[in-house]
């Protein structure tokens, strides 16, 4: 049977989730219940939202160094604006994804460096989370805590909603001609553009639709969390970008995978609850973090290897 | 008229500019009495995001990908470990110092060992490394905060001819920098690996080694800042790093060195590093809160990009 390169480049992926998730099952057996699924996975949904806004910009070659802090916006508008008085709320997300959006064209246009631009963004999200929160509080919307804690039967609502987000990005990125043209911008924008799209447009859709999904990722910790705090998920930056590299993304190039990203996602959750497990002392747990990432980085070099030389062969 | 063009024509003025208008405008408002306070600080606090934006700088110019986030990491354990060696005894200033250039290489080693073997984007590899060396500096940070030498500190603290020692060393480094960039064979490697690796490997420049010399560089500088900060502030604090992720990034950008790699400048990031520290000080004066401090500092870091990139795109 001939495997595609992308289907090679998701199976380093689901093995090292699945490798992690047998060790998990080892050490704690109770955590093979829907109770242990749950709690394992809860915190993996807004985590794979905001992978999936940080893959769409690395699909077009860009990178937000913002993501952290505009979940942490996100979170704090839902905390307080969507749960006082929802239109308000609705409008204050509608006009993040146009002030998203807009990046996208000013990026595009001045062809100015994506890691600068965002990095001045991310203190501009910081700024206005401190003025919504200047101290850790809000309340979530009702609905939100109820789609968050929703107990769907057999399978629990963590995995089904990373299984749900996998699928419509699938679908969306992999696709439609709309995900090829962004990942064709990624890949060679000089080509798309000859084709007859708009790069502009197209980069501005990309981070319209990114803005659109780190809200989503902001609305569903506050679900989680039933409160914000202007520092919520600042560590949402460097997260988003590992678990995209770890699904197989690329830097440049367009070469992105959705499944793969919430995967890697998944992963990265289940490291820190894996390490819990294991009883490493809490000043080792970043650490070991840290080593969890360089094995699976580690694995999927050995297995690119092994396609090479079968290619070669 | 030939001569402005050419000073107008260097990426850096910008930055010099954006500085002088932030300070005369906090010095409208705190009066000319304070205007030698101001630079004073301006210039300490700059000189600290100058040694770790001078490290960073290179790496950029590697081209583009290449990063080094493990930069507040490894100050925060350089400064933890030197004042733990050095336990308030004047005497080990100097093995101090020497410990912390040691982390800087075994930190440095550690980045570029795992982007060439594993062949791990430099953003994670730093990224995973910078997990480890926190973790480290949290294991030996436990305990009493341990004060710095008292002559170190004094001599963190003081300053000569009215210019703060820390801003001097800060110089000093820089013009090896300079000298290192401009005049030697090394810095015409990193231009060449930055404007194109594959066109660098073919001309025999010895890409690997350039590249392991430059993370080792720049991890070298980030301990040898964390051993300053943590002597000039007291104490070393698990935190004391943090801000220097983004300063160390963004002080090289907003000076002018290209994120795309093979074009740096060292001017550039003593103007954004001022530019920085006052654009901070010169909100507080004006009393704006935390939260509109931080929005003004994003959009004044956003115009001066737009402008700085408006003008690369009309040559």
């Amino acid at each position: 049977m001939k495997l595609s390169s992308a289907t090679v480049r998701l199976i380093i992926p689901a093995a090292s989730l699945a490798l992690l998730l047998v060790a998990v099952f080892y050490m704690q057996p109770r955590a093979m219940s829907y109770t242990g699924l749950n709690l394992l996975f809860n915190l993996a949904v807004p985590i794979a939202l905001a992978t999936i806004a940080q893959m769409l910009i690395m699909a077009v070659n860009d990178l937000d160094l913002s993501m952290g802090t505009f979940v942490s916006f996100c979170a704090c508008v839902a905390a307080t604006f969507l749960q006082t008085s929802p239109a308000i709320g609705i409008l204050i997300f509608l006009g993040a994804i146009a002030v998203y959006a807009a990046i996208g064209v000013v990026i595009h246009v001045r062809e100015l460096p994506s890691i600068v631009v965002t990095l001045g963004m991310s203190f501009v999200w910081g700024g206005l989370a401190v003025l919504l929160l200047p101290s850790p509080g809000g309340v979530a919307p009702g609905w939100v805590r109820w789609l968050m804690t929703a107990k769907p039967p057999v399978v629990p609502v963590a995995i089904v909603a990373s299984i749900l987000i996998a699928a419509i990005t699938h679908f969306v990125v992999m696709r439609s001609s709309f995900g090829v043209a962004i990942r064709g911008v990624g890949g060679n924008h000089r080509s798309v553009e000859r084709a007859g799209w708009s790069v502009i447009r197209l980069r501005a859709a990309t981070y319209a639709l990114a803005g659109v999904f780190a809200v989503l990722s902001g609305v569903a910790l506050v679900g989680l969390t039933t409160s914000a705090d202007a520092n919520i998920a600042l560590r949402y930056t460097l997260l988003s970008i590992a678990g995209v590299i770890l699904g197989g993304g690329e830097f440049v190039g367009g070469k992105v995978s959705p499944i793969g990203a919430v995967i890697g996602a998944l992963t990265l959750t289940l490291a820190g609850s894996f390490l819990s497990f294991m009883r490493i002392s809490p000043d080792w747990q970043i650490g070991a973090q840290g080593a969890i990432l360089v094995v699976v980085l580690a694995l999927r070099l050995a297995l690119n290897r092994l396609e090479t030389r079968e290619k070669t062969r | 008229m030939n001569a402005s063009r050419l000073l107008l024509a260097k990426p850096w003025i910008w930055s010099f500019a954006a500085t002088a208008i932030v300070w005369l405008v906090t010095i409208l408002f705190t009066g000319v009495a304070s205007s030698l306070g101001l630079s004073q600080a301006a210039l300490t606090f700059a000189a600290f995001s100058v040694i770790v934006g001078i490290g960073q700088m290179f790496v950029i110019t590697l081209g583009p990908g290449n990063i080094d986030l493990s930069v507040p990491s490894t100050m925060t354990l350089s400064g933890t470990l030197a004042l733990k060696l050095m336990d308030v005894q004047d005497g080990m200033i100097l093995f101090g110092l020497a410990l912390s250039v040691l982390i800087g290489f075994l930190v440095g080693i550690g980045n570029y060992a795992l982007i060439k073997l594993l062949r791990i984007p430099p953003i994670i590899a730093t990224l995973s490394m910078s997990f480890v060396v926190q973790s480290t500096a949290i294991w030996s940070n436990r305990g009493l905060r341990i004060k710095p030498p008292q002559s170190l500190a004094e001599f963190t603290t003081s300053s000569l001819g009215g210019i703060p020692n820390i801003a001097l060393v800060a110089l000093a480094l820089s013009l090896i920098a300079w000298v290192l960039l401009e005049k030697s064979i090394y810095g015409r490697w990193i231009s060449a690996i930055g404007q194109s690796t594959f066109a660098a490997r073919m001309t025999g420049i010895p890409v690997d080694g350039t590249r392991f010399v430059t993370y080792i560089l720049c991890a070298v500088l980030a301990s040898v800042a964390g051993y300053l900060l943590a002597s000039f502030s007291g104490g070393a604090a698990l935190n004391m790093g943090a801000e220097y992720l983004l300063m160390s990034i963004a002080v090289v950008v907003i000076g002018g060195t290209a994120v795309a790699g093979g074009n740096s400048n060292i001017p550039g990031i003593w103007g954004a590093s001022l530019f920085m520290f006052l654009v901070v000080s010169m909100l507080n004066t004006y009393g704006f809160g935390a939260g509109f401090r931080l929005i003004l500092t994003g959009l004044i870091i956003i115009a001066v990009i737009l402008l700085a990139g408006g003008r690369q795109s009309a040559r």
